[in-house]
């Protein structure tokens, strides 16, 4: 370094420099027009798929008052779009006033309300432009598509076959998840096996997880399904087929979550076990007492997504011939040429996963607020 | 006979040299503190003394027994040599209770109202009593550091080891802690601490030893230790920790 001070280059004595953030703003006109002209074109479409709509309604054989009061409804309820932009022409008009008496404050106020307001039409605009898209999708071919995915009718009558069946669904997909629960942490634990008397079982554990991490489930399900009874083994020859399904993704599903025990248990820091093993606990009263049941919390949210996956296999096993849910709609589809039962089984299956998933998402949520905040 | 005898021990992580022909002996009822420059492997010879880490060469005796090499029992070796870490390692899921009494309970065979008894006894001796239902997390660091300590008492161990237990404590937490280890050397615990608290280390130790390039460069009473030190290294220490305004 050499001997002079080295100075920032603005902090001289000159005049003291000001903030700059720009000069009277612009009305946003073109953001404005722009998303005035899309509001038109898509109120002009929502406006045709709703004639179309009742249209169909009445030609259906839909008649009354309802169908009235539906058209007048949604009419209404697709109008709405233009709320935002009617804000966003009054915070336009602002501007201009502002601009007019000088007010440079003001103008950025209602220029950047303009701007929100512009882009908020925009926003709701393109999103009601996808439903009229997916509506004239279902109407089209002399509405074919609904027909044939959501003929009402159709579902009605055979809803209470389809539940039935899903029946099997649950049934496999609860008995399962126990069992993998288990076996899971039975695999965890052999991973983890101590010294060298434990290698072997650390292997088996790996390789299995290895093999059955890499066989598509369905194989899994085929093979046991088919094959065990097949062999004639004696005891094994003679469960039911609901039960081979249900070995079948244990077997597939534990080597997961044997992973995220696993996964659980080495999340837990090394000083946890340094602590309880300084203490006398055994190799495994460490694992039982101090890093499982903290490592398992850790691995709520990861475990519940793979139910939420299991539960979705258990639509594989009509490989077997399971009668479960799927099976069953996909004899009723062949049966009437028409796909609405297997659309019933989508609906329960989303009935039942939807509110899992936002429970993981909460769990995971408050994890994370914990963490923030210190805790453990 | 010394109640831990340290012979000619020798350790290395691949090239790293950790000790090299270390010997050093604690008598019973002595407070024995471990100083030196960080690196100089006073935590690890305390996690030595209690099985948490191997030797390579050299033995390790507590009363006669030898507790290094095969054929020990380290879970029984552990009952009975108590350590407390620097982080603490409280157990995050269980309660303070939860905390002291696990091992009485899984390892000693205490029935669960004995060692509760047991810990209830530790916790309000060291004014924890209303903490027992608490968990770790509720408590500031010098409250889960005498929870460590009575954790480690609640298996009534013959030596304690005492890691660096105030390093990762906010300076005005220091002293609740150092009181603990106070009234337990006045009791007459066998202690081996690590330390970089100085002035306690001078006050409670019945021997200073200075650790440094994996040996006992220089040991001696206290005084003699921060006063007139003989050799070199330790007056380099000693003169960084004074220049520092740590001592």
């Amino acid at each position: 370094m050499g001997a002079t001070t080295h100075r920032a280059p603005s902090a001289g004595t000159g005049p003291a420099r000001r903030l700059d953030i720009g000069r009277m703003p612009a009305a946003p006109t073109a953001l404005l027009l722009s998303a005035l002209v899309m509001v038109i074109a898509v109120e002009a479409g929502s406006l045709y798929t709703i004639g179309a709509i009742r249209k169909a309604l009445l030609g259906g054989g839909f008649a009354g008052w309802w169908v009235s009061a539906a058209f007048v409804l949604l009419t209404l309820m697709s109008t709405m779009i233009a709320l935002p932009l009617i804000r966003a022409f009054n915070r336009w008009r602002d501007v201009r006033r502002a601009i007019a008496r000088n007010d440079i404050v003001a103008a950025r106020v209602a220029r950047s309300e303009a701007h929100d307001r512009s882009w908020i039409a925009i926003g709701y605009t393109f999103a009601q432009f996808i439903v009229v898209l997916a509506v004239q999708f279902l109407l089209a071919n002399n509405q074919a598509v609904a027909k044939t995915f959501f003929y009402v009718p159709l579902i009605v009558e055979t809803f209470p076959l389809v539940l039935k069946a899903f029946w099997v669904n649950i049934e496999i997909f609860v008995v399962a998840e126990v069992l993998v629960l288990v076996w899971g942490l039975i695999v965890a634990l052999a991973m983890f096996a101590p010294g060298t008397a434990g290698k072997p079982l650390r292997i088996i554990a790996a390789v299995y997880v290895d093999v059955f991490r890499a066989i598509p489930a369905i194989l899994v399900i085929f093979l046991v399904g088919f094959g065990v009874p097949l062999t004639g083994v004696p005891i094994l020859k003679d469960f039911s087929l609901t039960s081979y399904v249900i070995i079948a993704l244990t077997l597939t599903v534990g080597a997961y979550v044997a992973e995220t025990y696993r996964a659980g248990i080495q999340s837990i820091h090394w000083s946890q076990t340094a602590a309880a093993r300084s203490l006398g606990l055994s190799h495994m009263q460490t694992l039982r007492y101090v890093i499982v049941p903290q490592g398992v919390r850790h691995i709520i949210p990861p475990l519940l997504n793979q139910f939420i996956a299991l539960q979705k296999d258990t639509a594989l096993v009509n490989v077997v011939g399971v009668i479960d849910s799927f099976n069953q709609s996909m004899l009723i589809a062949a049966n009437h040429y028409n796909l609405s039962a297997v659309t019933t089984v989508a609906v329960l299956f989303i009935a039942i996963s939807i509110p899992q998933t936002r429970f993981v998402e909460r769990m995971m949520q408050r994890d994370r607020a914990r963490l923030r905040a210190g805790g453990v | 006979m010394a109640f831990i005898e340290i012979r000619d021990i020798s350790k290395s992580y691949g090239d790293l040299s950790v000790f090299n022909h270390l010997s050093l002996s604690v008598d019973e009822h002595e407070v024995v503190s471990l100083i030196g420059p960080s690196g100089s492997g006073k935590s690890t010879l305390l996690r030595c003394i209690n099985g948490l880490e191997a030797i390579d060469h050299g033995e390790i005796r507590v009363h006669g027994d030898r507790i290094t090499g095969p054929g020990v029992d380290v879970n029984a070796l552990r009952r009975d040599i108590g350590i407390v870490f620097q982080g603490y390692n409280l157990f995050p899921h269980m309660t303070v209770l939860g905390n002291v009494t696990l091992a009485p309970i899984k390892v000693l065979r205490l029935s669960k109202a004995a060692a509760e008894e047991r810990a209830m006894a530790l916790l309000s001796r060291f004014g924890l009593a209303n903490k027992a239902r608490e968990y770790p997390d509720r408590l500031s660091g010098g409250q889960q550091q005498r929870v460590a300590i009575v954790r480690a008492l609640a298996m009534d161990p013959l030596v304690l080891l005492l890691d660096e237990i105030t390093s990762a404590l906010d300076p005005e937490l220091v002293s609740e802690v150092l009181n603990i280890v106070r009234d337990l050397a006045e009791e007459g615990m066998t202690m081996l601490l690590a330390t970089h608290e100085m002035g306690f280390a001078r006050e409670v130790s019945s021997k200073v030893c200075f650790l440094c390039d994996g040996s006992v460069y220089e040991e001696g009473p206290p005084d003699k230790i921060f006063d007139e030190p003989a050799r070199e290294r330790t007056r380099a220490f000693l003169r960084n920790i004074r220049d520092a305004k740590r001592i």
